[in-house]
Protein backbone atom coordinates (compact mmCIF):
# COMPACT_ATOMS: atom_id res chain seq x y z
CA UNK A 1 0.00 0.00 0.00
CA UNK A 2 1.51 3.17 -0.96
CA UNK A 3 0.44 6.58 1.34
CA UNK A 4 0.38 9.68 0.07
CA UNK A 5 3.31 11.46 1.88
CA UNK A 6 2.44 14.36 4.33
CA UNK A 7 5.35 16.56 3.10
CA UNK A 8 7.56 16.00 -0.13
CA UNK A 9 9.57 18.72 -1.90
CA UNK A 10 11.62 17.86 -4.60
CA UNK A 11 14.52 20.38 -5.64
CA UNK A 12 12.96 23.21 -4.19
CA UNK A 13 14.84 26.85 -4.48
CA UNK A 14 13.84 30.10 -3.11
CA UNK A 15 16.02 33.11 -3.79
CA UNK A 16 15.97 36.72 -1.73
CA UNK A 17 18.17 39.25 -2.11
CA UNK A 18 20.70 37.96 0.77
CA UNK A 19 20.01 34.46 0.93
CA UNK A 20 18.85 31.19 -1.53
CA UNK A 21 17.66 28.13 -0.30
CA UNK A 22 18.29 25.38 -3.03
CA UNK A 23 18.32 22.07 -4.08
CA UNK A 24 15.98 21.32 -1.09
CA UNK A 25 14.82 17.50 -0.99
CA UNK A 26 12.86 16.47 2.00
CA UNK A 27 10.00 13.98 2.55
CA UNK A 28 7.73 13.19 5.55
CA UNK A 29 5.91 9.63 6.04
CA UNK A 30 2.60 9.19 8.07
CA UNK A 31 3.02 8.80 11.10
CA UNK A 32 6.54 9.80 11.55
CA UNK A 33 8.06 13.47 13.18
CA UNK A 34 10.52 14.63 11.46
CA UNK A 35 13.18 17.32 13.57
CA UNK A 36 14.67 19.97 11.28
CA UNK A 37 17.64 21.26 12.52
CA UNK A 38 19.67 24.61 11.53
CA UNK A 39 22.10 27.12 12.80
CA UNK A 40 20.21 30.14 13.10
CA UNK A 41 19.41 31.68 9.53
CA UNK A 42 20.08 28.21 8.19
CA UNK A 43 16.47 28.19 6.07
CA UNK A 44 14.48 27.02 8.41
CA UNK A 45 11.92 29.47 8.76
CA UNK A 46 11.82 29.48 4.96
CA UNK A 47 11.42 25.90 4.24
CA UNK A 48 8.27 26.06 7.08
CA UNK A 49 6.91 28.85 4.56
CA UNK A 50 6.92 27.17 1.85
CA UNK A 51 5.34 24.60 3.46
CA UNK A 52 2.19 26.57 4.73
CA UNK A 53 1.71 28.29 1.52
CA UNK A 54 3.39 31.51 2.77
CA UNK A 55 5.91 31.46 -0.11
CA UNK A 56 6.11 30.38 -3.50
CA UNK A 57 8.81 28.51 -4.55
CA UNK A 58 11.08 29.67 -7.93
CA UNK A 59 12.00 26.46 -9.03
CA UNK A 60 10.96 22.91 -8.16
CA UNK A 61 8.10 21.48 -6.15
CA UNK A 62 6.64 21.39 -2.69
CA UNK A 63 3.89 19.23 -2.00
CA UNK A 64 1.73 19.04 1.45
CA UNK A 65 -0.68 16.45 1.72
CA UNK A 66 -0.74 15.55 -1.57
CA UNK A 67 -1.36 19.24 -2.48
CA UNK A 68 0.64 21.24 -4.51
CA UNK A 69 1.91 24.12 -2.63
CA UNK A 70 0.85 26.97 -2.56
CA UNK A 71 -1.97 26.63 -5.34
CA UNK A 72 -4.33 24.62 -3.40
CA UNK A 73 -3.27 25.63 -0.07
CA UNK A 74 -7.08 26.33 0.70
CA UNK A 75 -7.68 22.55 1.24
CA UNK A 76 -4.53 21.76 2.19
CA UNK A 77 -4.60 23.78 5.29
CA UNK A 78 -7.86 22.63 6.59
CA UNK A 79 -5.54 19.52 7.59
CA UNK A 80 -2.50 21.53 8.73
CA UNK A 81 -1.72 22.88 12.13
CA UNK A 82 0.63 25.43 11.47
CA UNK A 83 2.53 26.94 15.39
CA UNK A 84 5.18 29.00 15.55
CA UNK A 85 6.52 30.97 18.40
CA UNK A 86 5.80 34.57 16.52
CA UNK A 87 1.99 34.00 16.80
CA UNK A 88 0.04 36.38 18.32
CA UNK A 89 -3.36 35.77 19.96
CA UNK A 90 -5.85 38.60 20.77
CA UNK A 91 -4.57 40.06 23.90
CA UNK A 92 -8.22 41.45 25.02
CA UNK A 93 -10.17 38.12 24.11
CA UNK A 94 -10.08 34.99 26.47
CA UNK A 95 -8.96 31.83 25.55
CA UNK A 96 -12.39 30.62 25.67
CA UNK A 97 -13.27 33.15 22.93
CA UNK A 98 -9.91 31.94 20.21
CA UNK A 99 -11.61 27.98 21.02
CA UNK A 100 -14.94 28.75 19.82
CA UNK A 101 -13.40 31.02 17.10
CA UNK A 102 -11.48 28.73 15.70
CA UNK A 103 -14.01 25.71 15.78
CA UNK A 104 -16.69 28.26 13.82
CA UNK A 105 -13.93 27.77 11.21
CA UNK A 106 -13.04 24.34 11.09
CA UNK A 107 -15.10 21.12 11.19
CA UNK A 108 -12.54 18.91 12.74
CA UNK A 109 -12.40 21.10 16.06
CA UNK A 110 -12.64 18.67 18.91
CA UNK A 111 -13.96 20.17 21.76
CA UNK A 112 -13.76 17.21 24.37
CA UNK A 113 -10.29 17.11 23.29
CA UNK A 114 -9.64 20.83 24.18
CA UNK A 115 -11.13 20.85 27.60
CA UNK A 116 -8.73 17.98 28.34
CA UNK A 117 -5.97 20.19 26.88
CA UNK A 118 -6.82 23.32 28.86
CA UNK A 119 -6.68 20.83 32.06
CA UNK A 120 -3.50 19.38 31.17
CA UNK A 121 -2.13 22.72 30.22
CA UNK A 122 -3.23 23.94 33.37
CA UNK A 123 -4.65 26.76 31.74
CA UNK A 124 -7.93 28.96 32.30
CA UNK A 125 -10.39 29.17 29.38
CA UNK A 126 -11.65 32.42 31.09
CA UNK A 127 -8.57 34.33 31.34
CA UNK A 128 -7.78 37.18 29.15
CA UNK A 129 -4.65 36.23 26.77
CA UNK A 130 -2.99 39.45 27.84
CA UNK A 131 -2.52 37.60 31.33
CA UNK A 132 -0.69 34.71 30.25
CA UNK A 133 2.33 34.40 30.25
CA UNK A 134 5.42 33.74 27.70
CA UNK A 135 4.94 29.90 28.61
CA UNK A 136 1.39 29.79 28.58
CA UNK A 137 1.17 31.38 25.48
CA UNK A 138 2.66 28.66 23.73
CA UNK A 139 0.40 26.19 24.91
CA UNK A 140 -2.97 28.42 24.53
CA UNK A 141 -1.38 28.74 20.89
CA UNK A 142 -0.67 24.93 20.74
CA UNK A 143 -4.06 23.87 22.14
CA UNK A 144 -5.87 25.80 19.34
CA UNK A 145 -4.28 24.26 16.71
CA UNK A 146 -4.12 20.47 18.64
CA UNK A 147 -7.74 20.74 19.26
CA UNK A 148 -8.28 21.37 15.51
CA UNK A 149 -6.85 17.16 15.15
CA UNK A 150 -4.82 18.62 11.73
CA UNK A 151 -2.92 15.57 9.78
CA UNK A 152 0.10 17.75 9.71
CA UNK A 153 1.60 19.56 12.50
CA UNK A 154 4.03 22.21 11.28
CA UNK A 155 5.74 23.71 14.55
CA UNK A 156 8.23 26.51 13.92
CA UNK A 157 10.54 26.48 17.29
CA UNK A 158 8.00 25.43 19.55
CA UNK A 159 9.60 24.16 23.06
CA UNK A 160 12.37 27.32 22.53
CA UNK A 161 12.05 30.06 25.65
CA UNK A 162 10.22 27.57 27.62
CA UNK A 163 10.73 26.53 30.94
CA UNK A 164 12.00 22.56 31.20
CA UNK A 165 8.78 21.82 32.42
CA UNK A 166 6.79 23.28 29.81
CA UNK A 167 8.74 21.71 27.42
CA UNK A 168 8.12 18.36 29.11
CA UNK A 169 4.47 18.85 28.69
CA UNK A 170 4.77 19.78 25.23
CA UNK A 171 6.82 16.90 24.38
CA UNK A 172 4.50 14.29 25.95
CA UNK A 173 1.54 16.28 23.84
CA UNK A 174 3.71 15.72 20.53
CA UNK A 175 4.39 11.82 21.01
CA UNK A 176 0.37 11.30 21.92
CA UNK A 177 -0.43 12.94 18.36
CA UNK A 178 1.86 10.16 17.25
CA UNK A 179 -0.54 7.25 18.54
CA UNK A 180 -2.25 7.89 15.25
CA UNK A 181 -0.86 6.65 12.85
CA UNK A 182 -1.97 8.75 10.29
CA UNK A 183 -0.51 11.84 12.20
CA UNK A 184 2.58 13.56 11.97
CA UNK A 185 4.11 16.65 12.74
CA UNK A 186 7.26 18.03 11.31
CA UNK A 187 8.72 20.70 13.57
CA UNK A 188 12.55 22.82 13.38
CA UNK A 189 14.45 23.32 16.35
CA UNK A 190 17.87 24.17 17.68
CA UNK A 191 17.18 22.06 20.56
CA UNK A 192 18.75 18.81 19.76
CA UNK A 193 18.44 17.19 22.80
CA UNK A 194 14.49 17.54 22.49
CA UNK A 195 15.01 16.63 18.58
CA UNK A 196 16.92 13.61 19.74
CA UNK A 197 14.85 12.22 21.97
CA UNK A 198 11.60 12.27 19.85
CA UNK A 199 12.24 12.67 16.09
CA UNK A 200 12.11 9.36 13.63
CA UNK A 201 13.99 11.42 11.25
CA UNK A 202 16.16 14.16 11.04
CA UNK A 203 16.99 16.78 8.72
CA UNK A 204 19.95 18.88 9.12
CA UNK A 205 20.28 22.16 6.54
CA UNK A 206 23.11 24.94 6.49
CA UNK A 207 23.40 28.10 5.08
CA UNK A 208 20.04 27.27 2.57
CA UNK A 209 21.29 23.49 1.76
CA UNK A 210 20.24 20.27 2.92
CA UNK A 211 23.49 18.51 4.18
CA UNK A 212 22.03 15.34 5.94
CA UNK A 213 18.45 13.21 6.28
CA UNK A 214 17.81 10.32 7.27
CA UNK A 215 16.21 8.04 10.41
CA UNK A 216 17.59 9.20 13.25
CA UNK A 217 18.92 6.14 14.62
CA UNK A 218 20.45 6.02 11.34
CA UNK A 219 22.49 9.23 12.45
CA UNK A 220 23.40 7.75 15.52
CA UNK A 221 24.97 4.42 14.45
CA UNK A 222 27.03 5.70 11.66
CA UNK A 223 28.82 8.53 13.20
CA UNK A 224 31.53 7.48 16.12
CA UNK A 225 34.33 9.17 17.61
CA UNK A 226 37.22 7.36 17.76
CA UNK A 227 40.59 7.91 20.26
CA UNK A 228 44.15 6.26 18.59
CA UNK A 229 47.07 6.46 20.12
CA UNK A 230 50.01 5.76 17.33
CA UNK A 231 52.80 3.39 17.65
CA UNK A 232 55.88 6.06 18.20
CA UNK A 233 57.01 7.79 14.46
CA UNK A 234 53.74 5.62 12.59
CA UNK A 235 52.36 7.97 10.25
CA UNK A 236 48.33 7.51 10.58
CA UNK A 237 47.23 5.82 7.51
CA UNK A 238 44.47 7.65 4.96
CA UNK A 239 41.21 6.33 5.95
CA UNK A 240 37.91 7.12 3.53
CA UNK A 241 34.50 8.60 5.56
CA UNK A 242 36.53 10.30 8.32
CA UNK A 243 35.00 13.91 8.37
CA UNK A 244 37.81 15.20 11.08
CA UNK A 245 41.29 14.50 12.81
CA UNK A 246 43.05 15.73 15.05
CA UNK A 247 46.16 14.99 16.38
CA UNK A 248 48.59 15.78 19.03
CA UNK A 249 51.95 13.90 18.73
CA UNK A 250 50.66 10.28 19.19
CA UNK A 251 47.42 10.73 19.88
CA UNK A 252 44.75 11.30 16.95
CA UNK A 253 41.43 11.96 17.46
CA UNK A 254 39.25 10.76 14.51
CA UNK A 255 35.51 11.61 13.40
CA UNK A 256 33.57 9.16 11.05
CA UNK A 257 30.45 9.41 9.24
CA UNK A 258 30.62 5.57 8.22
CA UNK A 259 31.43 3.58 11.57
CA UNK A 260 32.00 0.23 11.31
CA UNK A 261 33.19 -2.87 13.03
CA UNK A 262 35.57 -3.43 10.42
CA UNK A 263 36.95 0.51 10.99
CA UNK A 264 37.83 -0.78 14.20
CA UNK A 265 39.41 -4.13 13.42
CA UNK A 266 41.22 -2.10 10.36
CA UNK A 267 43.46 0.13 12.82
CA UNK A 268 43.93 -2.67 15.24
CA UNK A 269 45.85 -2.40 18.60
CA UNK A 270 46.08 1.58 18.50
CA UNK A 271 42.64 1.92 19.22
CA UNK A 272 41.83 3.28 22.64
CA UNK A 273 37.90 4.34 22.57
CA UNK A 274 35.55 4.59 20.69
CA UNK A 275 32.63 6.68 21.82
CA UNK A 276 29.00 7.26 20.18
CA UNK A 277 28.08 10.99 19.92
CA UNK A 278 25.10 12.56 20.70
CA UNK A 279 22.80 13.93 18.17
CA UNK A 280 24.49 17.56 19.07
CA UNK A 281 27.69 16.65 18.67
CA UNK A 282 27.27 15.09 15.22
CA UNK A 283 25.14 18.32 14.05
CA UNK A 284 28.52 20.41 14.80
CA UNK A 285 30.82 18.12 13.21
CA UNK A 286 28.18 17.52 9.89
CA UNK A 287 27.66 21.17 9.32
CA UNK A 288 31.77 22.19 10.11
CA UNK A 289 32.45 19.28 7.61
CA UNK A 290 30.17 20.45 4.67
CA UNK A 291 31.06 24.01 4.92
CA UNK A 292 34.77 22.72 4.86
CA UNK A 293 33.69 21.09 1.78
CA UNK A 294 32.54 24.03 0.33
CA UNK A 295 35.79 26.22 0.99
CA UNK A 296 33.90 28.31 3.41
CA UNK B 1 -1.12 8.93 31.45
CA UNK B 2 1.84 7.94 32.00
CA UNK B 3 1.46 5.15 34.99
CA UNK B 4 1.12 2.24 32.72
CA UNK B 5 4.87 1.95 32.01
CA UNK B 6 6.38 4.32 33.95
CA UNK B 7 8.65 1.86 35.51
CA UNK B 8 10.80 2.33 32.35
CA UNK B 9 13.10 4.84 32.37
CA UNK B 10 15.46 6.85 29.59
CA UNK B 11 18.35 8.69 30.54
CA UNK B 12 19.55 11.05 27.64
CA UNK B 13 22.85 11.74 29.93
CA UNK B 14 23.54 7.65 29.84
CA UNK B 15 26.49 6.91 27.24
CA UNK B 16 24.14 4.17 26.24
CA UNK B 17 21.70 4.99 23.37
CA UNK B 18 18.09 4.99 24.07
CA UNK B 19 16.92 1.98 22.19
CA UNK B 20 19.17 0.14 24.46
CA UNK B 21 17.88 1.09 27.53
CA UNK B 22 14.69 0.28 26.59
CA UNK B 23 15.94 -3.06 25.73
CA UNK B 24 17.88 -3.83 29.21
CA UNK B 25 14.60 -2.79 30.41
CA UNK B 26 12.41 -5.60 29.37
CA UNK B 27 14.86 -8.09 29.28
CA UNK B 28 14.91 -7.16 33.16
CA UNK B 29 11.31 -7.53 33.16
CA UNK B 30 11.08 -10.92 31.32
CA UNK B 31 14.22 -12.55 33.36
CA UNK B 32 12.52 -11.41 36.90
CA UNK B 33 9.80 -13.33 35.85
CA UNK B 34 7.36 -9.28 36.02
CA UNK B 35 6.94 -10.03 32.82
CA UNK B 36 5.67 -13.78 32.07
CA UNK B 37 5.85 -15.17 28.56
CA UNK B 38 2.97 -14.77 26.55
CA UNK B 39 2.08 -11.43 28.25
CA UNK B 40 1.45 -8.74 25.22
CA UNK B 41 3.85 -5.60 25.33
CA UNK B 42 2.57 -1.93 25.06
CA UNK B 43 2.13 -1.39 21.10
CA UNK B 44 4.93 0.71 19.84
CA UNK B 45 3.38 3.62 19.51
CA UNK B 46 2.03 3.75 22.93
CA UNK B 47 5.31 3.31 24.80
CA UNK B 48 6.92 6.04 22.29
CA UNK B 49 4.04 7.78 23.66
CA UNK B 50 4.86 7.02 27.39
CA UNK B 51 8.42 7.29 27.36
CA UNK B 52 8.06 10.85 24.91
CA UNK B 53 10.50 9.10 22.74
CA UNK B 54 10.57 8.38 18.90
CA UNK B 55 8.68 5.74 17.40
CA UNK B 56 11.81 4.62 15.62
CA UNK B 57 13.55 4.35 18.64
CA UNK B 58 11.10 2.03 20.13
CA UNK B 59 10.69 -0.07 17.05
CA UNK B 60 14.43 -0.99 17.11
CA UNK B 61 14.06 -1.63 20.54
CA UNK B 62 11.38 -4.24 19.87
CA UNK B 63 13.30 -5.86 16.86
CA UNK B 64 16.27 -6.11 18.15
CA UNK B 65 14.37 -8.02 21.38
CA UNK B 66 12.45 -10.52 18.79
CA UNK B 67 15.88 -10.89 16.68
CA UNK B 68 17.64 -12.03 20.39
CA UNK B 69 14.18 -14.41 21.57
CA UNK B 70 12.96 -12.11 23.67
CA UNK B 71 9.94 -11.37 22.45
CA UNK B 72 7.94 -12.60 19.63
CA UNK B 73 6.26 -10.10 17.40
CA UNK B 74 2.52 -11.62 15.31
CA UNK B 75 1.82 -9.63 12.72
CA UNK B 76 -0.92 -7.10 13.25
CA UNK B 77 -1.75 -8.38 16.76
CA UNK B 78 1.42 -6.98 18.67
CA UNK B 79 4.23 -8.38 20.41
CA UNK B 80 4.09 -11.14 23.11
CA UNK B 81 7.17 -12.12 25.82
CA UNK B 82 8.49 -15.13 24.07
CA UNK B 83 8.74 -18.88 25.76
CA UNK B 84 12.13 -18.12 28.28
CA UNK B 85 12.92 -22.25 27.98
CA UNK B 86 13.19 -21.79 24.19
CA UNK B 87 10.49 -24.38 23.41
CA UNK B 88 8.76 -24.23 20.64
CA UNK B 89 5.63 -22.32 21.58
CA UNK B 90 2.18 -21.74 20.22
CA UNK B 91 3.48 -18.47 19.08
CA UNK B 92 6.98 -20.20 16.80
CA UNK B 93 4.61 -22.96 15.50
CA UNK B 94 2.59 -19.99 14.32
CA UNK B 95 5.49 -18.14 12.88
CA UNK B 96 6.30 -21.74 11.37
CA UNK B 97 3.05 -21.79 9.72
CA UNK B 98 3.44 -18.51 8.14
CA UNK B 99 6.54 -19.33 6.68
CA UNK B 100 5.22 -22.54 5.47
CA UNK B 101 2.33 -21.37 3.62
CA UNK B 102 4.81 -18.72 2.32
CA UNK B 103 7.21 -21.20 0.81
CA UNK B 104 3.99 -23.56 -0.38
CA UNK B 105 2.92 -20.53 -2.56
CA UNK B 106 6.11 -19.08 -3.82
CA UNK B 107 6.45 -23.26 -4.87
CA UNK B 108 3.30 -23.26 -6.84
CA UNK B 109 4.61 -20.24 -8.31
CA UNK B 110 7.44 -21.27 -9.79
CA UNK B 111 5.74 -24.63 -10.90
CA UNK B 112 7.50 -26.79 -8.44
CA UNK B 113 5.65 -29.98 -7.35
CA UNK B 114 5.24 -31.17 -3.81
CA UNK B 115 7.98 -34.04 -4.28
CA UNK B 116 10.37 -31.22 -5.23
CA UNK B 117 9.48 -29.13 -2.75
CA UNK B 118 10.17 -31.74 -0.11
CA UNK B 119 13.65 -32.09 -1.74
CA UNK B 120 14.74 -28.35 -1.30
CA UNK B 121 13.64 -28.73 2.14
CA UNK B 122 15.31 -31.75 2.94
CA UNK B 123 18.50 -29.81 1.32
CA UNK B 124 17.97 -26.69 2.98
CA UNK B 125 18.05 -28.99 6.68
CA UNK B 126 21.03 -30.69 5.47
CA UNK B 127 22.48 -26.74 4.70
CA UNK B 128 21.29 -25.73 8.85
CA UNK B 129 22.67 -29.22 10.17
CA UNK B 130 26.35 -28.25 8.73
CA UNK B 131 26.40 -24.93 10.35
Amino acid sequence: MTQTKHIEMRNVRKAFRFFTLEDLSLDLEPGQIMGLVGPNGAGKSTTIRLLTGLLAPDAGEVRVLGHVMPDNQAVAKRDIGFVSDEMRLFGHATLEWHMQFIASIYAGWDEQYARTLVKRFNLHAKQNVSGLSSGEHVKAVLLLALARRPRLLILDEPTSGLDPVARHELLSEFMDVLRDEDRSILFSSHNTVDVERISDRIAFIDRGRLIDSSDKEDFLERWRRIQLQLPAGAAMPELPHVVSRVQDGQFVTLTTNQYSPDLISFLGAGVREVQRMSLEEIFVANVMHHRELRGS
Amino acid sequence: MHSMYSGINISQTDARPMYLQIMEQIRARVAAGDWPSGKELPSIRALAAALSVSVITVKRAYLDLENDGVIVTRHGKGSFVADINGLAGELQEEKLDEHLTAVAALGQQLGLSEEELATRLRRAIRNVDKK
